[in-house]
């Protein structure tokens, strides 16, 4: 007879601090992967496990093999049907490699494997700067609270409930008629007394019969348990989301020329990030485009992100199609309005004050948080820094941020700026959590 | 002998197993193998795991237990992607060479499979495990498992004190050079027990702390810049360490310059457990043959006995062809020739030779044809052979015609292959020798040594590659390698290629040239 171990409820993942070594390793190409995932998916499709090609670089292992151009060689193979010796049989591909040798994989370009939803945000997160006290945040997924909820018949001893218990104990005690602990006393105590009086046949036969009677009564006593399994109640607990509203994300962006790749690029990692930190706090969460020239209209995603369209720049239009977007669709009592923008700073003098105006008079009193990113030059980084100068709406939307705490500005070159803009916003969610 | 009351009775009915099942059928397959075929095994140890587990194993090259290195995640991704993909079915078993011998099983797998895997594995392997002469000389079964629970902690705890960068580093390294990490020729020293290696490390933790080069009491050597004969010196030297030297693992372990103490026992510990993987890859086809022809005799044995169903034999025998099948060089399923089915094919010819010889085969085999005693044959030929000598003294002619076996010379400057040798008579023989060849892995792995190393001089580290055939190293992973080398060794190192014929060199590759 052989040992037997059942192995199958051991611990799972046996493999896992291999792949978490196989990931760090080949880092560099994961990244990439997901920066393309950035950059051609949705705004909202990050939030997912991922299928990415295998990394090729830094993932080879190399040792001394044979080179297949060169030498003699013999290969004995099964299956001769039409062959006598001498024959001469055309190499495939004219001269190319011996094709089938044992031991040759299949081509691995297709292979591609899923990371988790965690590692894709790690990959994300790397060169945001994010503090990891938001990362964690941004990694959470939604939270429940248990709540009670009534009672169940099964579940861990700490949560017996134990007044419900001895209530149907008792209840079932008396149903069963489970004699309780004085009739005992009682008839001892009778024995006790008849057994110190002259002992007659009389007297004997009463005691005979007392003893049965009190034997008969224990009997029923350890049948009947005291506190049977059927009688233990627990406290049930009701997993319940913590409540959420709904939240709609306006995303405007300017998509005149002076827009290229790299800027685009940017801004999407911008509000993929807003959007990642809105999918965490609120259930629901809608996402309006609205992108502008000299006139601004709402569209899907796809032409959002990809299609030009020639034209000057008049950024108040696009804050008016919002606010109309506002009034029809989303009421404030029933919606927490965030607003992205993402622009490289041009527009009309005049339409600068008409920007301030709406902002001032409208928006900000509705939106619950206003970004406005301005995408710049790397060389023009340093040049600007943190100058009070710059581009006309720049200039503009410095006066509306001195009156609300609700809005924020910052001028971004690279990935790592983007975060400074949230973090007003990300400081104020443990408080809103709390008051949740 | 089976007695006529237990006959006709089942072993077991239906698809589902059990415990009771398993332990049943078990001993029956163990009295049978032991009393009729006359094997010999370790005890057996069957572990029930899922196929995710059967996947983590699979990554960590088949052993309960390994050290962490992103290799093995890569390859667990590999699998898992080829098994999600339906492109390959995960093994029904795995069985690891430990005394006790482990058996994992499937808990998909039917009752039906669990009976034959339990034959295939903890009969089959197990036997051979035991008694073929690589294993019993070259891997220490008793302590193979201990060994790897140490190399895992060892390991681990070097990854907290000098860095996962630090261990991954030597790792990748002495990975490289795990098909140079073993001795050939002569046997590696046994596994020593805990407590020795324990105080090694201790004492190598002592050294590591307590040496001071002040205290050098050596008087520094006088005549070392003297001019000597030069020969006599690289003589003595070579001679001194032991040069020249084939594991290349080794000579590093103990000759490199650079490595640290926790350095060295990590080479070495990838260095053991190539070792003890070398004569699996020597008895590939043996060892599957062995196991195939174990579980294939025993399995038509309880069959005919009455004690295993229809339905259930049916299953067995699909899975048993499924296995052993052999597609053709021109089928696009040929990715060479099948260990399963050549292993299995030799072994019962060599059945078929003992009790029904053609005047063939009492020519090719005089000493075992027609004398009936194909158990103590086979028992001796598992013990005693390896794929390459196995097929050089079995292979018979009736064998390969039934295979149609040829032999194609591949001249890599020609453009056509071209036809040797077919299955006739004038073929045999050379057919014979060549497929031997082909399974002989120190005349199919590239040869390579250390040659020389000028310790006191600049402590240039020279390496050989004997060429047989024409036969070059492919040039990007040879560079690649090589800077692995030069990792370990700390300084310049060469690889020269000698002509294994003439002695001329036809290359030379420098580390300072990559």
């Amino acid at each position: 007879m052989p040992i037997f171990i059942d192995r199958r409820l051991n611990p799972k993942d046996k493999s896992l601090g291999n792949r978490q070594r196989f990931l760090r390793r080949a880092r560099e190409d994961l990244k990439r992967s997901i920066r393309d995932k950035v950059r051609t998916g949705g705004i909202a499709d990050l939030d997912r496990e991922h299928a990415v090609p295998m990394p090729r670089k830094g993932t080879d292992e190399p040792s001394f093999g044979d080179d297949r151009q060169s030498g003699r060689r013999q290969h004995i193979l099964p299956g001769n049907k039409t062959f006598s010796p001498g024959d001469l049989i055309d190499k495939p591909g004219g001269g190319g490699g011996y094709r089938s040798a044992p031991g040759t994989m299949e081509s691995e370009d297709d292979f591609r494997f899923v990371l988790s939803r965690e590692e894709v945000l790690d990959l994300f997160f790397e060169d945001l700067e994010l503090p990891d006290l938001v990362k964690l945040n941004l990694k959470q997924i939604l939270s429940f609270k248990p709540r009670r909820a009534g009672f169940a018949a099964s579940g861990a001893p700490t949560n017996i409930n134990v007044g419900r218990t001895m209530r149907n104990s008792h209840g079932r005690r008396i149903a069963l008629r489970r004699p309780k602990q004085a009739e005992v006393d009682e008839i001892t105590h009778q024995i006790a007394e008849l057994e110190s009086k002259p002992a007659s046949a009389a007297v004997r036969e009463r005691i005979a019969a007392l003893r049965e009677e009190r034997e008969r009564l224990e009997r029923r006593r350890r049948r009947i348990a005291y506190v049977d399994p059927v009688d233990i109640r627990f406290n049930r607990f009701d997993p319940q989301p913590v409540p959420n509203a709904n939240a709609v994300m306006f995303c405007l962006m300017d998509v005149s020329g002076s827009m290229g790749e790299r800027e685009k690029d940017l801004a999407k990692r911008f509000f993929v990030l807003l959007h990642l930190f809105l999918t965490r706090r609120y259930e629901r969460i809608e996402v309006v485009f609205i992108r502008h020239t000299h006139q601004a209209k709402e569209v899907d995603e796809q032409t959002f992100f990809y299609h030009t369209e020639s034209g000057g720049t008049v950024v108040s239009t696009a804050l008016e199609e919002m606010h109309r977007i506002i009034q029809e669709r989303y009421p404030v009592a029933e919606w927490n309005i965030y607003a992205a923008q993402a622009s490289d700073g041009d527009n009309f003098a005049t339409d600068s004050e008409r920007c301030i105006e709406l902002l001032d008079r409208k928006l900000m009193r509705l939106c619950q948080y206003f970004a406005y990113v301005e995408i710049i030059d790397e060389r023009e980084s340093h040049i600007f820094g943190s100058t009070e100068n710059g581009t006309s709406l720049w200039r503009a939307y410095n006066a509306v941020d001195g009156k609300w705490p609700n809005f924020q500005m910052r001028r971004i070159a690279a990935p790592a700026d983007i975060y400074p803009v949230f973090r007003e916003l990300f400081a104020r969610q443990p408080a809103l959590r709390k008051s949740a | 002998m089976v007695s006529q009351a237990r006959k006709s009775e089942l072993l077991f009915s239906g698809s589902d197993w059990n415990f009771a099942k398993l332990s049943r059928v078990y001993d029956e397959i163990e009295a049978l193998g032991t009393e009729e075929l006359g094997l010999d095994i370790y005890p057996v140890q069957m572990e029930v795991i899922s196929s995710e587990q059967m996947l983590d194993a699979y990554s960590s090259v088949g052993m309960p237990l390994m050290y962490r290195h992103w290799s093995f995640g890569k390859r667990f991704l590999y699998d898992e992607f080829l098994y999600r993909k339906g492109a390959r079915g995960l093994a029904y078993e795995l069985v690891i060479n430990s005394n006790p011998c482990i058996v994992y099983l499937m808990e998909e797998n039917t009752m039906a499979l669990q009976a034959l895997v339990t034959a295939h594995a903890a009969l089959g392997h197990n036997h051979f495990f035991k008694n073929n002469h690589l294993f019993r000389q070259w891997t220490d079964a008793g302590g193979i498992l201990s060994y790897l629970d140490f190399a895992k902690g060892y390991i681990a705890r070097c990854e907290e004190r000098h860095g996962l960068a630090a261990v991954e580093a030597i790792l990748d390294s002495a990975h490289a050079l795990m098909e140079q990490g073993v001795f050939r020729y002569h046997r590696p020293p046994k596994l020593s027990s805990e407590q020795q290696r324990e105080g090694l490390r201790e004492r190598l933790e002592y050294e590591e702390r307590s040496f001071n080069d002040l205290w050098r009491t050596l008087p520094p050597s006088q005549g070392k810049s003297k001019p000597e004969a030069g020969d006599e010196i690289l003589a003595e030297r070579k001679k001194s360490l032991k040069l020249p030297e084939e594991n290349l693992l080794y000579f590093l372990e103990k000759n490199s310059l650079v490595l640290e103490p926790w350095q060295r026992e990590i080479v070495r510990i990838v260095r053991v457990i190539a070792q003890y993987f070398y004569p699996q890859r020597q008895t590939q086809v043996m060892n599957e043959g062995c196991a195939t022809f174990v579980h294939y005799t025993i399995m038509n044995t309880l069959f005919d006995g009455g004690r295993i169903g229809e339905g259930a034999m049916l299953e067995i025998l699909r899975n048993h062809s499924n296995v052993v099948f052999q597609p053709s060089y021109d089928d696009p399923r040929y990715s060479g020739i099948n260990p399963y089915a050549l292993g299995l094919d030799m072994m019962q010819d060599i059945q078929r030779i003992s009790t029904a010889p053609t005047a063939e085969d009492r020519d090719w085999f005089p000493d075992i044809a027609g004398r009936g005693d194909w158990r103590d044959t086979l028992l001796d030929a598992w013990a005693n052979h390896r794929d390459e000598s196995f097929i050089r003294q079995y292979l018979s002619p009736a064998l390969i015609r039934k295979w149609r076996l040829f032999a194609l010379a591949d001249g890599a400057d020609e453009p056509h292959y071209e036809v040797a040798s077919i299955h006739n008579e004038r073929g045999y023989a050379r057919i014979r020798s060549a497929l031997a060849q082909s399974y002989d892995i120190g005349a199919s792995r590239p040869d390579i040594q250390v040659v020389d190393v000028d310790l006191l001089g600049d402590r240039h580290l020279r390496l050989q590659h004997k060429v047989k055939d024409g036969i070059m190293l492919e040039g990007q992973s040879r560079d690649a390698t090589l800077r692995h080398i030069r990792n370990l060794w700390g300084y310049e190192v060469s690889l020269a290629a000698i002509d294994a014929g003439t002695g001329a060199t036809l290359s030379e590759r420098w580390t300072k040239e990559l």
